[in-house]
Order: structure tokens, then C-alpha cells, then sequence
């Protein structure tokens, strides 16, 4: 058996188990999401947040508790790295600079996890157990429940109440994240991952002497970096490092968690939105784009065009031998078209094409299937763009759903979609536009720009993952990526929780003869050509910049 | 205003009292429990798949290793001990240049492009060092005969494996410098060679730590 024919039977065999997992994983969430009863340790948590979790809440109430809980969170994260001198519990490690901290804490908290520092000679056990680790969680469970406040706003017929938000945020952590994180954690131990409290100790080397290793609580957070669609490495090599991911079973089982709970949360939507085909129509948008991604991947990848890989004979700069070209472009397609950024072989030594394609995966806005919520909410708002479209066409008032899409509507979809292109585009030109910022790039011509905009792309769209020859630990790039994060993360959030609530409102509307049947495949269609037309058109011009005049040299 | 302030100040303290409580649950409770059930059920691998040869610790079977003769005065870069089975060059790695009061590897890539001549020319040395190392008297190496896997850095620096290609090209090396027969170390690097994971997952592989052990123990014998 060939590479390529390996490749294709695990994308096919990831395909299946998605198939199959999908279903019951989704219809739980539908179930966790609507049930009335409480578990007796969240009335627990409820009282010590202070909060009754039974009082429904209109999109404005929602988006204040989404706020406090993000503040709140950057401000204790940003606290704990600067008190890391003095915490017990941290390897005697110094306290991380200001400019990286903020970086840091904005990175997390917004479900980006890009990283400027090496976590294995920056952070010491407390900070990345009770302080990374759980913004894993926590920021996973935010995205969840925006995505499902916004299902709500289709859902739910007049009265404009979306839930209410602690009721999400905790359900989230305690009935989906949790649960699904310790069986994953024992999983990879099982298979290698390291799980201790071991510190910093010696081991002995073959050749004589030792090295000084650094043990850690790798496992429990190597998961939910996965499941929650993170990717803040507890190494510097992240998922390359053979103690996050130490065999191609591993690496195929974190691709399997990345990709489960957006998968998942169509079939959530579905059943919420009272039509599971409905959920179908948009999985299988998100489908196509993956499968299609990872085609060209796998092709490029194999073909190795770029004078060093033609000179080495393959593309396996930067890649792990036991995962191999199959597993690598797997790995880096579902990394970039979810908000991950976890990598297993990095981009940076990727053929043209192929750091191209990564880069598109997250200029797409990440919604193929995305992060967790934010994939679905992000690929409703862009189906709100397809009807909007399709109305057009025929002169009548679009629909989805059974809700008016007017102009106020539309306008918040609109909005939605230029936010992170925005961000992006500025902060890449003033980077290149100012004097020292470009120093920071280690690649000369063409790559060198696109180090630049890979960043900015990662920052706005919560991806995480770089171009990581660039030197972000500057107090420019820690700056503006870390502003690019909060902004990215957080406004798209208001536009889409507005938009649940303006939909709530609503009465809906009959489904007649006319109605636009946006459980169809034409349907299907229609929302993957709009995607790839409005990312297109938006990022062309600084594609054919980068990888683009790279790959095609 | 001034109501609006103490809405904001107690909307603050509840989110941060949320994270407080959630901490408590995904920050303490939940990797305790994971390490507790981890280090019952799986001691050695939660704690690094150490492997041992001659009574000691040589390091883990997950992490590669450097096999490379003690630096000469004057040297910068240590030259390769041919006795042993070499892994795939590791350029990205580094060492911790912050709380230094530890001697660190940071893992890492490096980061070059495809197009990028510094990459093309660590590449060529690369392969001019595996040509000139492996070619034994009577059988010389060709460029074609070296693997990509050879001649490339990973992604961690840390790959502990190299492709069986790759480990067969070192069988005459290996052979010569230890005195041995061509047949038995081409049969120990056919015992280390690993398939793919059921058939399809991964790539054949060969860890380099446990067929240098395996030769170790081949050398003490004969």
C-alpha cells in the first residue's frame, strides 16, 4: 500500500466514525440544552456563581453574562501568569512578561490559543492545569453556548428569550466537555501520552549522560486542546511532540476530537430546529469544503513542489515520519477549517499550495466544520447570506427556517462577515507597513508576507495555528494579535446573539409553494458557492501575494 | 450611571465567581482525576515510556535522541558515531533560553520554507553527510537511495522513528563499523520494522532508540 492510498483510507475511516458518533453526541447536546432539571453539583455551581439558571434571558442579558465571564477570565489568567514567580506549584518558573501575558489571556479566553511562548520553559504546572487548561473548557462551553442561543433565536416563536447563559456554560462543561475529556485523556495515556506531576527530572540517555525532561498534566489537556477545538500546545512542537501525540493511532484519534463536536452540533441544530434534515443541508456544506480541502492537501503535499522537498525527495520538512504525509495533511486541513490551530507537522514548510490551503481553510471563517458553536454559528450566518442571495434572484423576501430575513437581519449577517476580514487585512498592512515589525519574519519574499498574514488570519478568525518561524514574541505582535483575538472572538458574538434575537421575535412564516427548501442539496450547493465566492473575492488580492505567487513560482 | 456602574461590578463578580467554580472543576478536580486514574492504570506510559538497557535508564521509546561522537576541542557541531543507527536531522530543536537555572529541550521545527535557500541547502549537506557516511567499501549510496525522511527535520525535532528505507541504508554502515555481518543487522532492522497501524494508519516505521538497543545487546553477545 502507497501513501496516498493510506491517506485515503483514514480520511475515509474519520469519515465514518464521524458518521457514526455524530448522531448520539448530538442528540445529547439537543437533550442537555433543552432539558429543565438540574444536576445536583451544577445547582452547586449555580449558587456559588450566584446565578438562578432558570431565568431566560433576551440576546442583550445573554451577551452581558458572555462579556463579565470573558473579562473576568482574561483578567485572572493575565493575574495568575504574572504571580507565576511566586505560586507554589510552578517548577520555580519566572513570571511571564506583561505584553505575553495579555497575549496569552486574550488568546485562550478567546478560544485561539496562539502562542508566542514555549510552554515547556514558560509554564509551570498551576499556570497550565487551573489556568490554560480550563479556558480549554470554559471558552469551548461560551462558544457552544452562543452557537445554541443563536439555534434558539430560529427556533424558538415570538417572546425574543434565548436561554440563559450560566444554565449554557456549565451544562456545557459538566455534561459535554467534561465527560467526553477524561474517556479521550485515558485514551491517550493508554497510547502514550505522558499524565504526572513529575516536574522537571533527569532521564538517561543512550549515548550516556541525561537530559532534563518536563512531565506535566499532558493528557487532560491534550484532549480538551482537541475537543474543544483550542490547540494551545502544552509543548513548544505542539501535537508533533510525540509526548502529546505519540503514534499514528493518536494522531488520528485527535483529528476524530477535533472535528466530533462540530459535526455533532448539526445534528443538535437539527433536532433543536424541530428538522434533522435541516442539520444534513448544513453538515454536508461543511463536508464538501473538508473533503475537498483535504483532497487538494493530500495531492500537493505528495507532489512536494518547492526546491527543498524537490531536493529531499518528499514533503517531510517539518512533518513526523510516523504520521507521515496522509496523517500530516489530514491533521493540518481539520486544524485550519475548525478554530483549532493545534498542529502535528508545521505549516511553515508545507509546499506553497499546501501553507495555502491551511490559510484558506481559516479564511473560510473556519466554518467547515469549524470551532465548536462558533462553526455552526458561523455557517448559519453565512446561510442566512445564501438565502439572501437566492432571494435576490427571485424578488422574494428571503426565509430560513421559517423566519423573515429583513434588512435588519441581513445587516447583522453583513456586518458578521467583514469583522474578521477587517482585522485581518488592516493589521497585516500596517505590520508590513511599519518599520520594524517586518524583522520579526524568517522567511525571505513571498513567504516572508504570508508569515505576516497567516498570523493576522489566525489571530481574528481563533485559529492559533502560524507560520511559527515568525518571531511573535515582540511587543507588536503580541499587541495586535492579541487584539485581533478578543476583537474576532468577541464582536462577531454580539452581531450573532442580536441576530437570535431579532429572530426570536419573530412570528414565523408558513412554508408555502414559494418557500426556498433549504433542506435540499441545490441548497447545499448554493451555500458553498457563496462561501467560496465571498472569501474569495474578500482575500484574492493577499492570497496572490503569498502562497500563492510561492506555490506557483 | 451610578446604577449602571454597580450592574457592571456585579455582573463582573458573578462571571468571575463562574470562573472561580469552573476552575475548582476543570482546573483542579478534573486533571487530578484524570493523573490518579492515569498513573493506576498506565504507570509506565503516563510517566514517559521509559526504557531501560543494561540495568539504566536510556531515555523514552516516544523521544528521539541524539547518537553522536563526545565534542573535540575546537568543534561547534558534534559529528555522528557511526556505530549506531542514526535519526533524522533536528534542526528546530532548541534549547530554554528563559529560567535557565534548568538545561531544557524545547521542542520545535524549523520553520523553513519550501523555497527558501538556507532550507535547500541544509537539505544537499544533509544528503552529501548521508552519502559519504554510508558508502562502504564496494557499495557506494546514490542520491536516489536516500529517503526524504533522512535528510529532512521533523516537526517536534524529537522523532524518534526514521523510515525502514532509511534504516536499511545505514545496514552496511552499521555492519562495518561493528565488525558484523551484513545479514544478522539487515535481519535486526527487519525485527524493528513497524507497519502501519491495521494495515492503513501512519507510515512503516523504525524506532531508532530500540534497534540501537537491540544492536547494544547483538555486540554484547558476539
Amino acid at each position: 500500500m502507497g501513501p496516498t492510498t493510506a491517506g485515503v483510507l483514514q480520511a475515509l475511516a474519520l469519515i465514518g466514525a464521524l458518521a457514526v458518533a455524530h448522531v448520539p453526541l448530538g442528540n445529547h447536546m439537543a437533550r442537555v440544552y433543552s432539558s429543565d432539571r438540574h444536576w445536583r453539583v451544577e445547582k452547586w455551581i449555580y449558587k456559588g456563581i450566584g446565578a438562578d439558571p432558570d431565568t431566560q434571558m433576551r440576546w442583550t442579558a445573554y451577551l452581558r453574562g458572555v462579556l463579565a465571564f470573558s473579562v473576568a477570565g482574561v483578567l485572572f489568567l493575565y493575574l495568575l501568569q504574572r504571580l507565576q514567580g511566586v505560586l507554589p506549584g510552578s517548577l520555580g518558573f519566572d513570571a511571564v512578561a506583561p505584553a505575553q501575558a495579555f497575549n496569552t489571556a486574550a488568546s485562550f479566553v478567546a478560544n485561539t490559543n496562539w502562542q508566542s511562548y514555549s510552554g515547556e520553559q514558560t509554564m509551570g504546572h498551576v499556570v497550565q492545569t487551573a489556568g490554560l487548561a480550563v479556558q480549554n473548557f470554559v471558552s469551548a462551553a461560551v462558544g457552544m453556548a452562543v452557537a445554541v442561543a443563536l439555534v434558539r433565536g430560529f427556533a424558538r416563536t415570538r417572546g425574543g428569550e434565548l436561554g440563559n447563559f450560566w444554565s449554557d456554560l456549565v451544562r456545557g462543561v459538566t455534561r459535554v466537555l467534561v465527560p467526553l475529556a477524561v474517556v479521550g485523556a485515558l485514551v491517550l495515556v493508554a497510547c502514550g501520552v505522558v499524565q504526572n506531576f513529575s516536574g522537571i527530572h533527569e532521564v538517561g540517555q543512550f549515548m550516556g549522560g541525561s537530559q532534563q525532561w518536563n512531565g506535566g498534566a499532558v493528557a487532560s489537556q491534550e484532549v480538551i486542546k482537541e475537543l474543544g477545538t483550542n490547540g494551545g500546545g502544552y509543548f513548544n512542537a505542539n501535537s508533533a511532540h510525540p509526548f502529546e501525540n505519540p503514534t499514528a493511532f493518536t494522531n488520528l484519534f485527535e483529528v476524530f476530537l477535533i472535528l466530533l463536536i462540530p459535526v455533532a452540533l448539526t445534528r443538535t441544530f437539527g433536532v433543536m430546529a424541530g428538522s434533522v434534515r435541516q442539520g444534513y443541508a448544513i453538515l454536508a456544506a461543511m463536508a464538501t469544503i473538508w473533503v475537498g480541502f483535504v483532497a487538494l492537501m493530500m495531492w500537493t503535499e505528495l507532489a512536494h513542489h518547492g526546491p527543498a522537498l524537490q531536493a529531499a525527495g518528499g514533503a517531510m520538512e517539518g512533518k513526523e515520519l510516523r504520521f507521515g504525509i496522509g496523517g500530516s495533511s489530514l491533521f493540518a486541513v481539520s486544524t485550519t477549517l475548525t478554530s483549532t490551530g493545534a498542529v502535528d507537522s508545521f505549516h511553515s514548510s508545507y509546499t506553497g499550495l499546501g501553507g495555502g490551503i491551511a490559510l484558506l481553510g481559516m479564511m473560510l471563517g473556519e466554518i467547515a466544520p469549524g470551532g465548536v458553536g462558533s462553526g455552526l454559528y458561523g455557517m448559519l450566518i453565512m446561510a442566512v447570506v445564501a438565502v439572501f442571495i437566492a432571494g435576490l434572484m427571485v424578488g422574494r423576501t428571503p426565509e430560513y427556517l421559517g423566519k423573515k430575513i429583513g434588512p435588519r437581519e441581513i445587516k447583522l449577517a453583513a456586518v458578521y462577515i467583514l469583522i474578521t476580514p477587517a482585522l485581518v487585512l488592516v493589521f497585516t498592512a500596517l505590520s508590513l507597513a511599519l518599520p520594524t515589525p517586518p524583522h520579526s519574519m524568517l522567511n525571505p519574499g513571498a513567504h516572508g508576507f504570508s508569515e505576516v498574514l497567516y498570523a493576522f488570519t489566525s489571530a481574528a478568525n481563533n485559529n492559533g495555528s502560524a507560520f511559527a518561524g515568525l518571531n511573535a514574541n515582540t511587543d507588536w505582535f503580541n499587541t495586535t494579535t492579541g487584539l485581533a483575538m478578543l476583537l474576532g472572538r468577541f464582536l462577531p458574538m454580539v452581531f450573532v446573539l442580536a441576530l437570535a434575537g431579532s429572530l426570536a421575535g419573530q412570528r414565523p412564516v408558513p412554508v408555502t409553494a414559494g418557500t426556498l427548501r433549504t433542506e435540499k442539496p441545490m441548497f447545499t450547493g448554493l451555500l458553498v458557492g457563496a462561501i467560496l465566492i465571498i472569501v474569495g473575492l474578500t482575500y484574492f488580492p493577499a492570497l496572490a501575494l503569498g502562497p500563492l505567487a510561492e506555490g506557483l513560482a | 450611571m451610578k446604577n449602571s456602574v454597580s450592574n457592571t461590578a456585579r455582573l463582573l463578580a458573578a462571571g468571575l465567581r463562574a470562573l472561580l467554580v469552573l476552575t475548582l472543576v476543570t482546573g483542579v478536580a478534573y486533571p487530578l482525576v484524570v493523573t490518579g486514574a492515569a498513573q493506576a492504570l498506565f504507570p509506565g506510559k503516563a510517566d514517559g515510556s521509559q526504557v531501560s538497557a543494561d540495568g539504566r535508564v536510556v531515555g523514552s521509546s516516544l523521544i528521539g535522541q541524539s547518537y553522536n561522537l563526545p565534542l573535540k576541542a575546537g568543534q561547534e557541531t558534534p559529528e555522528p558515531d557511526l556505530k549506531w543507527f542514526q535519526g533524522r536531522p533536528a534542526n528546530g530543536l532548541g534549547e530554554n533560553t528563559l529560567n535557565t537555572q534548568y538545561r531544557l529541550i524545547v521542542s520545535g521545527a524549523t520553520n523553513l520554507a519550501a523555497d527558501n535557500p538556507e532550507l535547500v541547502g541544509q537539505v544537499k549537506a544533509a544528503q552529501a553527510a548521508v552519502i559519504r557516511d554510508n558508502s562502504v567499501p564496494g557499495s557506494p549510496v546514490r542520491r536516489e537511495d536516500v529517503p526524504a525522511d533522512a535528510v529532512t527535520s521533523s516537526g517536534s525535532g524529537l522523532d524518534p522513528h526514521i523510515s525502514p528505507e532509511y534504516a536499511r541504508l545505514q545496514v552496511g554502515r552499521v555492519a562495518h563499523e561493528n565488525g558484523l555481518s551484513v545479514v544478522r543487522v539487515r535481519e535486526l532492522v527487519d525485527r524493528h520494522t513497524e507497519g502501519r497501524t491495521l494495515g492503513f494508519i501512519g507510515e512503516p516505521a523504525v524506532n531508532v532508540l530500540e534497534l540501537n538497543i537491540a544492536l547494544k545487546q547483538l555486540l554484547a553477545k558476539s
